[in-house]
C-alpha cells in the first residue's frame, strides 16, 4: 500500500521520517517477533528502554543485534523513572550509550495509572534542553502543558490518548484536537491506543504519528497487527488530508433526481 | 579488588581498565553506557579509565521498551 502514498514525510527538528507509525519494542514473545512485528509495521523509529545489561548470563542477546540502528532510529525512553533525577540520569545514560540526542522522556507520576507527571516533565525538559537533548515528551492530553512543552523547546509534543496498555483508545478527542490546533510542533499521540480504528482516528484528528507497544504486542497475531496498523495510520492520514465531508443530520441523494420517470 | 558491578560485587586483578572489564564480562564496547561512582564515562575514556578498589560500577544497554511500563 505504501507505495502509493503521496511523499509526505513527518519532520522532527529538522530530520525527515517516512512513517507516521512509531512503535515500542517491549513486551514481545522474544527478539524474532520483535524483529518481525516491527518490519510489517513499516515504522522508522522504535523505541527502547535503558536497562542494566545482563551480566551473568554472558550468552544474553541484544536487541539492537535485531534493531539494526542503521535502518531505524532508535529512541531511548526513560520509562520507569518516577523523578526528575531519575529521568535525567536515564537520558544522559541513554545518550552515553547510543548515538543521538533523542530522548523521549517520560515522568511518571503514579504507578496505577502510569500518568505523567506534569510538572516534573516540565522541568526535566529544561534540564534536558539546556544539555542540547532532543526531547520529545510524554505528556496528559492537556492542552496548557503540551503548549508549555513547546515553548520551553520540545520539537514535538507526545500526548497519552489513554493509560498506557489500557486499549481504552481516545478518550478525550477535544483535548487533543485543541493540542492539534493550538501546538504548532507535531503532535504524536502516545499510548492508549487498541485496535486500528484507534490509531486511525488519531490520524484523522491530525495527529503528525501515532506511537504504541503493547495494541501491537500484546495482539493474539502481533505481525499482522501491525501489519493493520500500518494501513490505519496511512487511511487515517490520507483521510484527514483529504478532508472529511461535514456531519449532516438528514440525507443528500447521490444519484440525480433528472431523468427519472 | 573489589568492584561493585550492576550491584554484583565481585574480584578483578587490577590493574583494570573500563575497556578490559567489558572484555571480561564478555560484553561489548559499543551501545553499552558505563557510569562510575555516578558519574558517566564517555566512551573514549574506556580504554584508559584505570578501575580503583570498590568504585560502583554501572553498565546499561538498551533493552525493549516502548509505552512505559511499571516499575520492576
Amino acid at each position: 500500500m505504501s507505495h502509493n502514498l503521496p511523499h509526505d514525510p513527518l519532520i522532527i527538528a529538522g530530520r525527515e521520517f517516512r512513517s507516521r507509525l512509531w512503535v515500542g519494542t517491549g513486551k514481545y514473545k522474544d527478539f524474532e517477533e520483535t524483529r518481525l512485528a516491527i518490519e510489517a509495521s513499516g515504522a522508522d523509529i522504535v523505541t527502547v528502554a535503558v536497562r542494566r545489561v545482563n551480566i551473568t548470563d554472558k550468552n544474553s542477546e541484544n536487541l539492537l543485534d535485531y534493531i539494526d540502528p542503521k535502518k531505524y532510529t532508535i529512541l531511548p525512553n526513560t520509562a520507569g523513572c518516577y523523578t526528575v533525577e531519575d529521568a535525567v540520569r536515564y537520558s544522559r545514560l541513554a545518550r552515553a550509550a547510543g548515538v543521538s540526542d533523542l530522548v523521549k522522556l517520560e515522568v511518571i507520576g503514579d504507578e496505577r495509572t502510569l500518568f505523567p507527571d506534569t510538572a516534573g516533565l516540565i522541568e526535566a525538559a529544561k534540564i534536558l534542553i539546556a544539555e542540547g537533548f532532543i526531547v520529545l515528551p510524554y505528556t496528559n492530553d492537556d492542552p496548557i502543558v503540551a503548549q508549555k512543552l513547546m515553548d520551553i523547546g520540545c520539537p514535538a509534543v507526545m500526548p497519552l490518548a489513554a493509560p498506557i496498555g489500557s486499549g481504552l483508545g481516545i478518550r478525550n478527542p477535544y483535548n487533543l484536537k485543541i493540542i492539534m490546533e493550538t501546538v504548532k510542533v507535531p503532535i504524536i499521540v502516545d499510548a492508549g491506543v487498541g485496535t486500528a480504528s484507534d490509531a486511525a482516528l488519531a490520524m484523522e484528528y491530525g495527529a503528525d504519528a501515532v506511537l504504541m507497544n503493547t495494541a501491537i504486542a500484546g495482539a493474539k497475531d502481533p505481525i499482522m497487527m501491525a501489519t493493520a496498523m500500518r494501513y490505519a495510520v496511512d487511511a487515517g492520514r490520507l483521510a484527514f488530508k483529504a478532508g472529511r465531508i461535514p456531519r449532516k443530520l438528514y440525507a443528500t441523494a447521490s444519484s440525480p433526481i433528472e431523468g427519472m420517470l | 579488588m573489589k568492584i561493585i558491578v550492576n550491584g554484583v560485587e565481585q574480584e578483578f586483578n587490577s590493574p583494570l581498565t573500563v575497556t578490559s572489564l567489558l572484555h571480561e564480562l564478555n560484553l561489548r564496547t559499543e551501545q553499552v553506557a558505563v557510569e562510575i561512582n555516578l558519574n558517566i564515562l564517555d566512551r573514549s575514556h574506556f580504554p584508559n579509565w584505570n578501575l580503583q578498589e570498590g568504585d560502583k560500577v554501572e553498565i546499561l544497554s538498551f533493552i525493549g521498551g516502548g509505552s512505559p511500563q511499571p516499575k520492576d
